[in-house]
Parts: structure tokens; C-alpha cells; sequence
């Protein structure tokens, strides 16, 4: 099967800053069918430099980010589920963002695109299911920025939302997640062609935005991920070259990634996503975090990963705590992995189980 | 858990599992809200759950039983019991259950204390170490009993306090707990007389 990206325009969107974004598109793709009763369909969210683009292969031949957990048979089984998955608000692979035309100067925003917040992403998801005909999604899920936007409808829409799973996520950013997302951010605005982020008609900033990718594999892997896939062995030679060419496998590979980023991710949309993944704070407005999760009516499924160190287990304990202060229905699982914060994509065997297991048993309790 | 061995299969009074399954069903009325503390692969919520409609909370230490309960559509979390008890407000649940567990938890008391904290009632299942069959395996062997009832070598039972049915009758009065009901079951079903001494398994409906 072949799928291919869809766009559902709005007029306007009012954001959390209180400005209104107007207009504004949304990439979207689905999978599965939608059953008469409305009631099967399953909202997936991606992570930070995710798309639209989450299971089976496009015209190009790419398969989808999550095509290991999404599809006939597997955990997200789309004969039995319809599955939806949008580009965030201020991404750059189709839906409105800093590097979309503002119609009122025919220009890219640029960095006039207003900042943008989890909630805004939430809220014009909300508007896409809405315009599908969708009044109670069956199930919201994704990982890391994913689980974000995952606790945020919660918290948003109690009523529309039957089960959240969020996966190797937090309900805030430590200072250690923002610090790693400020160092993306310097290494960005420290490349002269970033240009004060007014670079659309000239030179991308590409070595900025290459090592901010860099640094963000490294949080994304474990030390045992890291020495099992990449040790200390060299690459293409059998002695140090004494000259800060490519020794190490490692660099090679973080190159590699960094370069390949480059021709897919805008260097702003980067710095925004990045910005509203630190300005996330699920407890604000509300006297705690038990307060904020206690007005939720959804079961939940938290999910974490022994070796994320990005997004470590604790994090996911604070969310369970927090609900289970409040008595909601809430299940937890901590999976024992290698593959540190990207297990959540790769080590998927035991998340499958658990999340089909938990959507079969949310299905037909819906259904009775 | 020390009741693997014994009291699994056929169904009880039409109950799944574990003999004091069929107790516990017995005790819960429709729609409570109850805790298992040590809930396994979650049979026994999974089935109150079907049965009776009640609102289920599981917690399990071990994360294969855990996988497997949420797989059967379980809220179960994985966690210390000690732990998940502290986390509830007072009176959350109806019902609080700890269904031969006791005897592995590090501070039984304690557990207990928090189990009447967070919960109205607590329903306490033990094996009881004051058992015939257990106090002929020490008197003959004169090694640490192995019975039926508790199969284990000494180094390698996860029971590390060994109580009797009068040991939790002693410990009620002294911390004024009320036992609302007791039950008692031996070989032969339920045991009338000589409880300390005939019965297996008992269990106990305790509230503050």
C-alpha cells in the first residue's frame, strides 16, 4: 500500500500567546478505515523532527517513522483501527511553519512566526480530528514530543480522548533536557548563514543545524548503544590519520546524520519546536501536576525505557504518581532496553504487546 | 509467590485460580473500588473486573507479570507495594487487597497499617505456617519445613516472615483492627475447627 500525505487548511488558529495564526494548513496522513460509529480512531504524535509520514511507504519509497508499530497485525493494527498522524505546528514538512509564505508580505515568516506552544500543536490536532468527523478519539499516543502532545490532549480534552499512552516522556523539561535543546539552538544562531533566521533566499545554515542534529543523536542513544553499534573502531582506515579527518565510526555516523537532517529540517522550525518542548509544563495553570492530570477522564498507559537517559523513567514515575494520587485509571511499565531514548522507535516488542493489548481491552470496553 | 504450587486450576465455586480468588469474590460487592497489592498477571482484577464491575487497580514488581497484565486490559503499574501504597489519599478504595504476599513483604505491619490508610477494608490471604503439615516437616526433618504449602528451600523462599493464623489474630487485637470475617480453608474445603492447626490458607476481612 502506498499512502500518501494529505493537507486540511483552516482560516485561523489563536495560539497560547494570544496571537492568531492565519491561515494555516495541516499535513496529515491516515491509515485504516474510519468505522461507522466513529470510535476506532487512534491519533498518533511524533516526535520532535517527526512528520506526518508515520507507517507504510510513500510514492518515494520511505517508510513510515513508527512502520514498525503501525499497521496490519501490529500494535497500531490498522484493520482494526483508523490511524491518524499530523505534522506538528511550526514543523517544516508540511504543515504552516516558520518557513511557510506569509500571505500579508509573501515572505517566509521566518523568525515572525509566533512562538508556538505544545498546547498550540494539541489545538490545531483537535481541529484536524474535528474536521474528520471525529468527535472521541479511541486512543492518543506517541514518544518523547509525541507523549507531550499525548498528556496535553488529555489535560485539553478530557471528553475526546479514551486512552493516552505517552512514551518515554515528561510532563516538563529538566534542565538538563533544556540545556541540550539550548546547545541545538546556539549551535544554529551561531552559523553566519542562519542570518538571523532570514537565510530562505540564500545558503542554509547547514553546519549550525548539522551539529545540533549531532548532539541530539547522542542523547538519543545509551554509552551500551553507542559501544555495541560503534566501539572505538575506525572507519575506512587501520591507523589514526593525525589530521581531524574521520577517525572514529562514531563521527562518521554523527556526520553522516547531521548532513542528512540538513536536507529535510528547517533550521527555524528547529528552534521553535525546540522552545515549545521547554516551555512545556503540564502542571502550569493548575496548584500541581495531580491537579492538572486529576480533571483527566482517560485510562493511561505510561510507557519508559531503562537506558533513556534523555527522558529517564522518573519522569514517566512523576506522571503515574500523580494520577494515581487522583485514582485514574493508569498502567506503567518500565522495558528493559539497550537503545536508550530511541528505543521507543527500534526496540518495539514488548511496547507492541502492551499497547495492543491495552487498545484491545479500551476497544471493547468502548464497545460494550 | 508460595501459592503456585498448590490451589491452581479448576474453578472454585465457579471462580477462577487461586483458591482464596474464590473468597475475595465472595467479599467484594459490585462496583467497588479495589487495589491488589502483588497482583500478578492480574487474574484475579481482570476477572472481579468482568464479574463484579469494579473500578481495578493492580500493582506487580515483576515486569513480565505486569506486561501481561496490561495486556488483559488491567491498570497495573509496576512497582514496590510500599511505594505504591504511599502515593494513594486516604480512603481511596473500598477495598485493599494483599493476597498472599504478606509473608514477603519486608515490613508486614507497616504494609498493613497503609493498606487501612488508603483503603476502608483490607483483604488479607496468607498461608499459614501453623499448618499440621508444616509443623511435622520441622518436627521430623528438623530442617526448614518443605511442604506442599510452602515448597521452598531456605535460601531461595521468597517468604521471609513465617506467620500463623494465630500470629494475625495476636497482631489484630494488639494494633485494634477489627476483623470483620474470617475465613479458613484446608484439604478438605472449609475448616471448622483447630484453625492454626487445619487450615492452609486464611483470610481475613480486617477493618480499622
Amino acid at each position: 500500500m502506498v499512502v500518501e500525505t494529505k493537507f486540511a487548511r483552516f482560516d485561523s488558529i489563536t495560539l497560547d500567546s494570544g496571537v492568531a495564526l492565519a491561515p494555516v494548513e495541516v499535513a496529515y496522513e491516515t491509515y485504516g478505515a474510519l468505522n461507522a460509529a466513529r470510535s476506532n480512531a487512534i491519533l498518533i504524535l511524533h516526535a520532535f523532527s517527526g512528520d506526518a509520514h508515520a507507517a507504510f511507504e510513500n510514492a518515494e519509497g520511505q517508510e513510515g517513522w513508527w512502520d514498525n508499530v503501525i499497521g496490519p497485525g501490529k500494535a497500531f493494527d490498522t484493520d482494526r483501527y483508523f490511524v491518524i498522524c499530523a505534522n506538528v505546528l511550526g514543523g517544516c514538512r508540511g504543515t504552516t511553519g516558520p518557513a511557510t509564505v506569509n500571505g500579508a508580505t509573501g515572505r517566509p515568516y521566518a523568525m515572525t512566526f509566533p512562538v508556538i506552544t505544545i498546547g498550540d500543536m494539541v489545538r490545531l490536532q483537535k481541529m484536524l480530528i474535528g474536521q474528520l468527523g471525529i468527535e472521541r478519539l479511541l486512543a492518543v499516543s506517541g514518544g518523547s514530543m509525541g507523549g507531550m502532545q499525548a498528556l496535553q490532549w488529555a489535560v485539553s480534552y478530557p471528553e475526546a480522548v479514551a486512552a493516552v499512552i505517552p512514551i518515554a516522556t515528561t510532563s516538563r523539561h529538566s534542565a538538563q533536557q533544556i540545556a541540550f535543546n539550548e546547545v541545538g539552538r546556539q549551535a544554529i544562531m551561531a552559523d553566519t548563514d542562519w542570518n538571523s533566521g532570514d537565510y530562505y533566499d540564500g545558503p542554509k545554515p547547514g553546519r549550525g543545524l548539522a551539529v545540533a542534529r549531532m548532539v541530539g543523536h547522542i542523547t538519543y542513544m545509551s554509552d551500551a548503544s553507542m559501544r555495541e553499534k560503534f566501539g572505538r573502531r575506525l572507519r575506512g582506515k587501520d591507523e589514526f590519520g593525525f589530521d581531524f579527518s574521520v577517525d572514529f565510526e562514531v563521527e562518521s555516523y554523527l556526520r553522516y546524520r547531521g548532513s542528512k537532517f540538513v536536507e529535510r529540517f528547517d533550521a527555524n522550525s528547529y528552534l521553535y519546536i525546540s522552545k515549545a518542548m521547554d516551555y512545556f509544563d503540564l502542571s502550569a495553570g493548575h496548584a500541581s501536576l495531580g491537579d492538572a492530570l486529576g480533571q483527566t477522564a482517560a485510562r493511561f498507559l505510561v510507557l519508559s525505557f531503562t537506558s533513556d537517559w534523555l527522558y529517564p523513567s522518573y519522569q514517566s514515575l512523576e506522571i503515574v504518581r500523580a494520577l494515581r494520587s487522583r485514582n485514574r485509571d493508569v498502567a506503567y511499565c518500565e522495558l528493559t532496553s539497550n537503545y536508550g531514548h530511541d528505543a521507543f522507535l527500534v526496540d518495539v516488542r514488548e511496547e507492541s504487546d502492551l499497547v495492543r493489548g491495552f487498545l484491545a481491552s479500551t476497544y471493547a470496553e468502548i464497545a460494550a | 509467590m508460595s501459592a503456585s504450587s498448590w490451589g491452581q486450576g479448576p474453578l472454585v465455586n465457579g471462580k477462577p485460580g487461586r483458591r482464596d480468588y474464590a473468597i475475595i469474590g465472595e467479599i467484594i460487592e459490585r462496583g467497588a473500588k479495589v487495589l491488589d497489592l502483588g497482583c500478578g498477571d492480574g487474574e484475579l482484577l481482570a476477572w472481579l473486573k468482568r464479574e463484579k464491575r469494579v473500578e481495578a487497580r493492580g500493582v506487580e514488581i515483576d515486569r513480565e507479570q505486569v506486561q501481561k497484565a496490561i495486556a488483559r486490559g488491567v491498570a497495573v503499574f509496576q512497582s514496590d507495594i510500599e511505594e505504591a501504597l504511599r502515593d494513594y489519599p486516604e480512603g481511596t478504595f473500598d477495598y485493599v487487597i494483599l493476597s498472599q504476599t504478606l509473608q514477603e513483604t519486608r515490613a508486614p505491619v507497616a504494609v498493613l497499617r497503609e493498606m487501612l490508610r488508603v483503603g476502608k477494608r483490607a483483604v488479607v490471604g496468607f498461608p499459614n505456617f501453623g499448618h499440621w503439615t508444616v509443623r511435622l516437616a520441622h518436627l521430623w526433618t528438623g530442617r526448614s519445613p518443605q511442604t506442599k504449602l510452602f515448597p521452598y528451600e531456605w535460601y531461595n523462599s521468597p517468604n521471609i516472615h513465617f506467620l500463623t493464623v494465630t500470629d494475625f489474630e495476636l497482631l489484630a487485637r494488639e494494633q485494634r483492627w477489627k476483623v470483620e470475617r474470617r475465613y479458613f480453608l484446608g484439604r478438605g474445603g472449609t475448616v471448622r475447627r483447630f484453625p492454626n492447626l487445619m487450615a492452609e490458607l486464611a483470610v481475613y476481612l480486617v477493618t480499622k
